[in-house]
């Protein structure tokens, strides 16, 4: 049986407030494992204050040739925007 | 640089007229500046000259731990051991960032490694000469790092996304091991006694010329260059980057006292930069050929420690297994 440590992905919160980020993967046997090579490094620079790992065969992607059908619909959407609408300025800030 | 005489099976770069629709816009999106990721689509070519490339950086990360990891036990102060401690464990997650970068790829980690042990992947020529003294730690911090973040700095722009992140994220550390090389030198040439000055020079004297070799022989007439260099998984020639690394690195030699070992540098008004002796590449090509004064006591070294850690690996996966397995019972 191979014995490859299965590949997890990593994200850390850099600050209290902020999310989650992606910074990178490593392999590990268990999740407990990921948590302690993420740390060692990934966190080597007070980077973060949290870490979530994630093992790579769990996550579900978009795939590139969809970019279109997902993606390019909300190019003609503009109203979804605040710039869209012209407040006069008499109204005051909003 | 980390990754020496990559090649990338192109006999020459094709023409917009040869290319195929998918490969012209391939083509296209690389000119436009967009980051290519894992799953679009891409060249044959191209996804094979980035795993030998990108395996090789990280196979010269991990045994570039080598020739350092000599010195942890030896540095002359606690201190120098603690710093000397983090930049090798900087190493080591240095090759973990690039192994992943290459896996994105298709390519499996036990695969490329399996490929460093058996001889059929390289890594870069410099890990193969040994550091005899302390003052080696400092000339292999300022030279030897010194030259790869010449080559790292541009590949941050690299076509190739997960490459190109891993190399960040790299750069962002290697300025700390330049300066650290740079500080052992300081206090041995500014501070220290003639002997250590001495000690000083005599690394100088061995890392020079190894030090210009990592940029790889000129390859401005080489195919797999141009072809690399379309693709943006090169961004510069050998030459430019040698230049570059020898115009800035001689007046920090001359800051510290220290002659550079080539009685025929000179300032080059004209180029702006100095003229200088190419090094020895029958040297090059016998220690790439495995022949260097260190490269049978390396690949001993990787071997044995991937072998002798195979039990705790193997342990820990079966460990992993049985847990899972109690925890689905348990349900």
């Amino acid at each position: 049986m191979s014995s490859e440590w299965p590949l997890w992905e990593i994200f850390i919160r850099g600050q209290h407030g902020l999310n989650h980020r992606h910074v990178g993967s490593l392999h590990a046997p268990d999740a407990e494992m990921a948590i302690r090579h993420a740390r060692d490094v990934y966190t080597r620079r007070n980077e973060g204050v949290s870490i979530w790992a994630v093992k790579s065969d769990d996550i579900v992607a978009s795939a590139p040739s969809e970019k279109g059908p997902l993606f390019d619909p909300s190019n003609s959407k503009v109203y979804r925007h605040p710039t869209f609408f012209d407040i006069p300025d008499e109204a005051g800030h909003m | 640089m980390y990754a020496q005489m990559v090649k990338t099976e192109a006999k020459r770069v094709k023409s917009r007229e040869e290319m195929t629709p998918e490969e012209a816009a391939f083509q296209d999106r690389i000119e436009a500046g967009e980051k290519i990721e894992p799953k679009d689509w891409m060249p044959e070519g191209y996804r094979r000259t980035l795993i030998r490339q990108i395996g090789q950086h990280a196979h010269s990360e991990i045994v570039g731990q080598l020739p350092e990891g000599n010195w942890i036990t030896r540095a002359p102060t606690l201190e120098r051991k603690a710093i000397l401690l983090a930049k090798v464990q900087d190493e080591a997650g240095h090759g973990l960032y690039l192994y992943s970068a290459a896996e994105t790829l298709g390519v499996s980690r036990d695969a490329l490694i399996a490929k460093l042990h058996d001889g059929s992947m390289k890594y870069s020529s410099i890990f193969n000469y040994p550091t005899l003294t302390w003052a080696d730690i400092g000339a292999v911090g300022w030279l030897v790092d010194g030259a790869a973040i010449m080559n790292q700095v541009p590949l941050q722009r690299t076509s190739y996304g997960p490459y190109s992140r891993a190399m960040i994220r790299i750069c962002k550390e290697e300025s700390f091991h330049q300066r650290q090389g740079y500080d052992i030198l300081i206090k041995m040439c500014l501070k220290g006694t003639p002997a250590q000055k001495a000690m000083a020079q005599d690394a100088l004297n061995r890392f020079w010329y190894p030090s210009l070799m990592m940029f790889g022989p000129s390859d401005k007439d080489s195919v797999h260059s141009a072809q690399s260099m379309a693709w943006k998984i090169k961004i510069n020639t050998n030459d430019e980057l040698r230049q570059k690394f020898v115009d800035q690195t001689v007046p920090q030699a001359e800051y510290l006292g220290l002659t550079v070992p080539d009685p025929d540098l000179t300032w080059n008004e004209d180029k702006g930069g100095y003229d200088f002796t190419e090094p020895d590449w029958a040297e090059f090509y016998a220690v790439l050929a495995g022949n260097g004064p260190c490269n049978r006591e390396r690949m001993a070294a990787r071997v044995a420690a991937w072998e002798d850690g195979a039990w705790f690996r193997e342990g820990l996966m079966a460990h992993a297994r049985k847990a899972a397995k109690r925890g689905v019972a348990a349900e």
